[in-house]
């Protein structure tokens, strides 16, 4: 193993809903130490292609391999296992509403790992501290803010030192300061945790400040039409759609041959 | 993070001072989840003057991940406490970086507020509430009866969609357990009047008791506690749910009224089907306990329904239909009720269904033996 190979790659991926497909032949590899992005429209199917990663959702043809391991070849208890060096932050943090803040982080922690009280409490605390959320520990989720809740969500998903990190649109609903701190977060957590990032958005300013490869995926044709980091893209890129998007143009603007609107 | 397959070996560490500094030496596998990680005491810096520095020796140090975060946090808190200063700069790139993210001493969490149980506060607490309630429940009532007047004349603000939805939750589609219930209670009246009334010879009158006692009390209470089971917690879970995606806000701010748009429809489902559900009890209840009687007893049937026909005069029915009403308004105000003070997190939704569930259930026995008094008075 070393630092080129893909931590994880999807390989002729097919995912449908009943006769819907939303994705149709994906292929893409996420190197490992990276911040690999998966870009694209709304409704174009990134939060449905995070969910074949994380196991949420079997797809109809294809691979995910992760560290040469086929994941949805396996048995439940192997793809759980493969599954336990992920760490998920949802949409909106997903923190289990009965639970604080505090053993929200301390359950995977104690369904997966025999440690004692002490040690894991002191982890939680590690990980709300990373993360600034260590004064809420006591809070239960309806008592958070939504940032306060995306953060609390992050901490969680670090709770078992994961190799990869997903993420499912990280800025939506933050304002642009809480957004770019997340942001810096997240940088800081993959060069001090050597974790592998994929993250699901459409969020130009944060896909640029921190991710190095990425995936286009399209609405339309229904597969990946361009690949590479998302700064790249914006500034060459050879299907002028994608080039038009990083650069927030409208696709009319292209066709019309007016000056793009900034 | 290398990935060394060889074993752990135990995380070390010691302060040393070597050319007049001060290093805090790390060696061995540092894994959290090995369970090995000790702590730095909190006070194991204070011999070391304040204003000093101190730095890190790493050189000897395998596999580590967060465990040896958090030892170095433990550290930095140790060295704010003293006064010492921490050469970040000897530190690993990566544990650099998650050190600065972390602060330099734990938030002393906020001590709960003391609270002295004051027996007369908590009492007028209760009155208050309960005096609160009833005006709310007595507005949604009062809204809902006008809604419902506003229905008959064809002027209502709701949509009959959802009015003819619910009254296919709530009706057709609860005619089975109606069925089963009514059938099981007419039976079981029957196998008790049996027994008791065979040793008088007095085997035609099973019919009375089985008449009597499904249509005064039985058919009506069962079907509502079915109902307050099966459709007053949906619709207390259902708009709890609401009130957790801010639906109802959404209402309230386009400015529909709650009362039209959601419980209306709702209550009045209820309340147009259950008098029928309740007919319907009646008829499988007599069907179960004719079946019995049948079987065990020496009547025929044509006997059996002479003798019923006889027994239950037509104003018994009438009570009946009249307390199902009552029930249906009952469990539909009380379970949409529920549903708006619910809280907006997952466990709220449970427990307003399960409040809405035992509220009805309590209300609609509490009822029927209000009734019971009345008609008692009334000579009914």
């Amino acid at each position: 193993m070393t630092e080129t190979d893909p931590i994880l790659s999807v390989r002729g991926v097919t995912l449908a809903f009943g006769p819907k497909i939303i994705q149709h032949d994906l292929s893409f590899d996420v190197r490992r130490g990276s911040i690999f992005a998966v870009m694209g429209g709304s409704g174009c199917g990134k939060s449905t292609v995070l969910k074949s990663m994380i196991g949420l959702l079997r797809p109809r043809t294809g691979a995910v391999v992760v560290e040469n391991e086929d994941y949805w070849a396996g048995t439940e208890a192997r793809r759980t296992a493969i599954g336990r060096r992920f760490g998920v932050l949802f949409q909106s943090g997903a923190l289990w509403s009965g639970l604080t803040v505090g053993e929200n982080v301390a359950l995977p922690l104690r369904m997966f790992t025999r440690l004692n009280d002490a040690a894991i409490s002191r982890l939680v605390r590690l990980k709300l501290g990373l993360v600034g959320m260590e004064d809420s520990i006591g809070q239960l989720p309806s008592e958070l803010s939504g940032g306060m809740r995306k953060r609390a969500g992050l901490a969680r998903a670090l709770a078992l030192d994961p190799d990869v990190l997903f993420f499912d649109e990280p800025s939506a609903g933050l304002d642009p300061i809480t957004s770019s701190r997340l942001d810096d977060l997240i940088l800081n957590l993959r060069d001090g945790l050597g974790a592998t990032i994929v993250i699901v958005s459409h969020e130009l300013p944060s896909l640029f400040a921190i991710a190095d490869d990425g995936v286009f995926l399209d609405a339309e044709t229904k597969t990946a039409i361009a690949h590479g980091s998302p700064s790249a893209l914006r500034d060459h890129c050879p299907n002028k759609q994608v080039e038009a998007f990083m650069r927030r143009e409208r696709p009319e603007a292209l066709t019309a041959g007016k000056q793009p609107v900034p | 993070m290398t990935q060394n397959a060889r074993t752990d070996l135990p995380p070390a560490w010691q302060v040393s001072v070597t050319r007049g500094k001060h290093v805090l030496t790390l060696s061995g596998d540092w894994v959290a989840q090995s369970g090995r990680i000790p702590e730095f005491p909190p006070r194991g810096l204070a011999e070391i003057g304040s204003g000093q520095a101190l730095a890190f020796d790493m050189a000897g140090i395998g596999r580590w991940d967060s465990g040896l975060i958090a030892f170095l946090w433990d550290a930095k808190r140790a060295a704010s406490l003293s006064g010492i200063a921490i050469d970040a700069g000897t530190l690993p790139d990566s544990a650099r970086k998650l050190l600065g993210l972390l602060p330099e001493r734990l938030a002393k969490p906020e001590p709960a507020p003391r609270r002295r149980f004051r027996p007369l506060n908590w009492f007028g607490g209760r009155i208050l509430d309960v005096l609160n309630e009833t005006g709310i429940l007595s507005t949604l009532l009062a809204t809902t009866a006008k809604g419902g007047v506003l229905a008959l004349t064809g002027r209502a603000r709701m949509r009959s969609v959802d009015l003819f939805a619910n009254i296919r939750d709530a009706g057709p589609s609860a005619l089975l357990i109606v069925s089963v219930v009514n059938f099981l209670i007419g039976a079981i009246l029957a196998f008790v009047g049996a027994v008791q009334l065979r040793k008088f010879a007095a085997d035609i009158y099973v019919a009375n008791l089985v008449g009597l006692a499904l249509v005064r009390e039985m058919a009506a209470v069962m079907t509502a506690i079915v109902m307050a089971g099966r459709t007053g917690g949906a619709y207390a879970a259902r708009i709890a749910t609401m009130q957790g995606n801010e639906e109802i806000d959404a209402l309230q701010v386009v400015g529909i009224p709650v009362a039209d748009y959601i419980l209306l429809p709702s209550i009045l489902a209820l309340v147009f089907t259950m008098p029928f559900l309740y007919l319907y009890g009646c008829l499988v209840g007599m069907l179960g306990g004719f079946a019995v009687s049948i079987a065990m007893l020496n009547i025929t049937g044509a006997g059996y329904l002479a003798q019923t026909l006889d027994a239950v005069p037509l104003d018994q029915f009438a009570f009946g239909f009249g307390k199902s009403i009552a029930f249906a308004i009952l469990i539909g105000v009380t379970s949409c009720r529920i549903g708006l003070k619910a809280g907006r997190s997952a466990a709220d939704v449970g427990v307003a269904a399960t409040r809405a569930v035992v509220t009805g259930i309590v209300g609609v026995i509490a009822l029927d033996a209000i009734f019971a008094v009345l008609a008692d008075v009334a000579g009914l």
